[in-house]
């Protein structure tokens, strides 16, 4: 046990990096869906810049809060500064508690996308219905932000534990 | 929270005064005319659908004439131009422009002509330019490409592949003497040569030329080479000449930029008219006008057509069955939002102007989610210098949006200090990474770090959403009274309200729930037991009427029961609130990634400009993306959760008959 206490910041570590990693790939991604789609959009009407901008730009959320639970999990776990004495049990909860994100992060950018590229296609065709397409990609990323919330609440609430 | 009345209106008036009247009617701006009544064997529609075609030719021409023009001189804007709004014209312009609208109409015709020509002389160039290219290897020889001999000697002039010396050209053809070669250019690609021989061995000569792939050249002039070349590149530079007179030429049709853009706005008052005049029902003498008037408006348009023309107005209450336009009567403070609800849809028929009470909630949410002092007052300071700047050209709808930012922005402000977020954490780590300040944070937040107790937050972001919801199921009782609809005032808003309330309280009374929120209340047995009642009477409630449209009394019960497990959608719904916390979160943390990333850079000579560098570029970003996820996140909360509630909209939106210019501001 003693040999695998060692280990425990290698766990919480892999924790915070996948969670800016995943989600951020999947974000980049999504961005670039919404980008190809919108500047076909662009090439016939450059006046739609704003608003397909802005639907572009909902996937990319997601890479934020990946980053978001990366960051605080690394200054719980004394990587940026302070000591880094983390258990192994502790090291996999992190781990754990990173995971929403991760997973959630992933697959929700993605198919946020999607709705993005058809919400940009509202949008090329009826520039006035902007505020209704703009609510379907909102739509998914709450599943986002749920995750969001339970990965913030597990690491704070990790972070407390005494094991 | 109101909407202005609207009256029908109906103008019964006299021929000779039509366009005397619309154009008063257009000035002012106040009638949507619809067409109320049918015709008849008297009245009839007036079909203009030609004058109408010619103006929306001119449009056409006009808006593809600017676009040429801006195509070849670069329009002078300037960022700030948008906020501006429209020239104002006095009307004396507008009225004298019918005399420069065939001038205007000609140019823009000239400018399209212009740039067909400019199109087509740069064709013709590239064509002679690849001829030149064609003829520069042969401008040594001083016979025209054409030549094919005298009358006892054979010519040929033409190409060989890769670089030939002469003397291998003169050893293929040895056995045909006498003869004549020269080079006239060689070049690794290929040998330009010119062949004289005798009449007699012209077959021979030209098969072995053949056989070592000896090709005539692809273009054959009159003149010699050097001459030819000579005429091209005169006729090049003429249309090189040309192209820069026709340049010229659009260059000098600048300065009637502006007389085109009036044109637009003149042709689109014009169109406006002409689509009025189509619905209007006419005798031979008398013409009706029907539509819609803001009651407000009704007296004043009566009284000064009933002055100036011999007339008879009639206005009258709409019919039951009239889908009536929709114009807000709101005050300074929830005006700008009315963009956001007809986003949405603009209120139905017979339901409330859902703005008043949504911008309370809008201002606050959009506070919440962005919550960082630095960035509130950026944006607060930016929208008020605009609409400062430009206070007396700018148009409605952008002032509405600036004024929208500026709210929010104040509210930003006050729930960044709430929560001690200034810029992320920018004093504290100014304050210890270069003046060695120890005591952080600087400014302590006036109530507390959503970071340090995120749940205490999380629980602050549920209350606030159930409220938002209870007020939304508020309204629906309010509507239901404005009906006249106690049934369902009680049925679909108070049993509702009621269980919500006991349900919300029967949870405070539970360990788990108080131990998960980290929340200490103790609720007297009283008002648990009151709670578990009302929560008892009002669930039966909603299952016994809430399927009240069936007759079958099973299926009613069965619809209700369906009813009752809507309330999972409320415990969604009041999750969906925690995205407040979400975002509040991201904007402070991403904001103290952003200094923590400066404060690394900042030893050193340099390091405080680096800092500067990191911290603005940094925050700028930061900003911007967090401003698009406030917006987009309290629009979802408005539409889905709040609007859910009670709101449906369908309806349409006031568009008066008047002078929707787009450039132009016509002053009375």
């Amino acid at each position: 046990m003693k040999v695998l206490n060692d280990y425990g910041i290698a766990f919480a570590l892999l924790g915070a990096v996948l969670a800016a990693l995943v989600p951020g790939i999947a974000s980049a991604k999504g961005v670039s869906m919404g980008g190809i789609a919108g500047a076909g959009v662009i090439t016939e009407d450059p006046a739609q810049f704003g608003k397909v901008l802005i639907l572009q730009l909902l996937p990319g959320t997601q890479g934020i809060y990946g980053l978001l639970i990366g960051f605080i999990t690394l200054s719980q776990i004394g990587v940026l500064g302070g000591s880094s004495n983390i258990s192994f049990v502790k090291g996999l909860l992190y781990f754990a508690a990173c995971l929403p994100m991760i997973i959630v992060g992933y697959a929700s950018a993605i198919k946020q996308a999607k709705a993005a590229v058809a919400s940009i296609n509202v949008v090329a065709k009826r520039p006035d219905q902007f505020g209704k397409a703009m609510i379907f990609p909102a739509m998914v990323e709450t599943y986002a932000i749920l995750a969001l919330l339970i990965s913030i609440l597990a690491v704070n609430g990790v972070s407390g534990l005494n094991i | 929270m109101a909407l202005q009345k609207m009256q029908r209106i109906y103008i019964y008036a006299l021929k000779k005064d039509k366009d005397r009247i619309l154009e008063l009617l257009q000035r002012r701006g106040v009638i949507e005319v619809r067409s109320m009544l049918k015709e008849d064997k008297i009245f009839h529609r007036e079909d203009i659908g030609h004058v109408k075609e010619n103006s929306e030719k001119n449009v056409a021409a006009v808006s593809q004439a600017l676009e040429i023009l801006n195509s070849y001189v670069k329009e002078n804007k300037s960022l700030l131009s948008s906020l501006k709004g429209k020239k104002e014209i006095p009307e004396e312009v507008y009225a004298s422009f019918g005399e420069k609208h065939e001038s205007v109409v000609e140019i823009a015709k000239r400018i399209i002509t212009l740039s067909k020509k400019i199109a087509e002389e740069k064709a013709e160039l590239i064509r002679l330019q690849n001829q030149i290219e064609i003829l520069k290897p042969w401008v040594n020889l001083d016979i025209p490409l054409n030549f094919k001999g005298t009358k006892h000697t054979a010519g040929f002039i033409g190409t060989l592949p890769r670089e030939w010396t002469l003397d291998e050209i003169y050893e293929k053809l040895a056995a045909y003497m006498p003869l004549d070669v020269e080079i006239i250019s060689a070049t690794k690609e290929q040998t330009c040569i010119f062949v004289l021989c005798t009449n007699a061995f012209k077959d021979n000569v030209f098969e072995t030329l053949r056989a070592m792939d000896f090709t005539l050249p692809s273009i054959s002039f009159e003149k010699a080479p050097a001459e030819q070349l000579k005429d091209f590149e005169k006729q090049a530079e003429e249309i090189k000449g040309r192209i820069n007179t026709y340049m010229e030429e659009m260059k000098s049709y600048d300065k009637s930029r502006e007389d085109m853009y009036f044109l637009l706005d003149y042709e689109t008052i014009r169109i406006e008219k002409y689509d009025v005049i189509g619905n209007l029902l006419q005798s031979k003498n008398v013409f009706i006008i029907t539509g819609f008037i803001p009651e407000k408006d009704a007296k004043h348009i009566e009284e000064e057509l009933t002055s100036k023309f011999d007339l008879a107005v009639e206005v009258t209450e709409p019919k039951k069955k009239d889908q009536v336009p929709v114009l807000y009567k709101n005050n300074g403070f929830c005006e700008p939002l009315e963009g956001i609800v007809n986003s949405f849809s603009p209120p139905g028929k017979g339901e409330i102007d859902p703005t008043m009470v949504m911008s309370l909630f809008y201002y606050m949410l959009f506070g919440l989610m962005l919550s960082d002092a630095g960035y509130g007052f950026l944006m607060a300071v930016g929208c008020a210098f605009a609409l400062y700047k430009f206070r007396n050209t700018m148009e409605r709808p952008m002032k509405n949006t600036l004024k929208m930012y500026l709210y929010c922005g104040i509210s930003t402000i006050f729930w960044g200090i709430m929560f001690g977020s200034y810029f992320g954490d920018i004093f504290d780590v100014v304050g210890t990474t270069f003046f060695g300040v120890e005591k952080v944070p600087v400014i302590p937040p006036l109530w507390f770090f959503p970071v340090e107790k995120p749940m205490l937050m999380l629980t602050f972001c549920m209350a606030v959403g159930i409220f938002h919801l209870l007020i939304g199921l508020a309204m629906k009782g309010y509507q239901a009274i404005k009906h006249k609809d106690y049934k369902s005032l009680v049925y679909d808003a108070v049993f509702w309200i009621t269980l919500l309330i006991s349900c919300v309280l029967l949870l405070l009374s539970m360990k788990m729930i108080k131990d998960i929120l980290g929340i200490n209340v103790t609720l007297p047995n009283a008002v648990v037991r009151i709670a578990e009642i009302l929560a008892i009477i009002s669930a039966v409630g909603i299952v016994l009427t809430n399927g009240r449209e069936s007759k079958n009394p099973f299926k009613r019960f069965l619809k209700g029961l369906y009813a009752l497990y809507g309330i999972s959608g409320y415990l969604s719904d009041v999750l969906s609130y925690s995205r407040l916390l979400a975002l509040g979160l991201a904007t402070g943390v991403i904001g103290s990634v952003i200094n923590k990333m400066a404060a690394m850079a900042a030893g050193g000579v340099f390091g405080p400009i680096i800092f500067t560098v990191i911290v603005i570029v940094g925050h700028a970003i930061n900003i911007g993306i967090n401003v698009l996820g406030a917006y987009v996140h309290t629009n979802r909360l408005q539409y889905v959760e709040f609007f859910g509630k009670f709101y449906e909209g369908g309806g349409t939106l006031f568009k008066p008959f008047g002078m929707h210019t787009k450039y132009y501001k016509i002053k009375d």
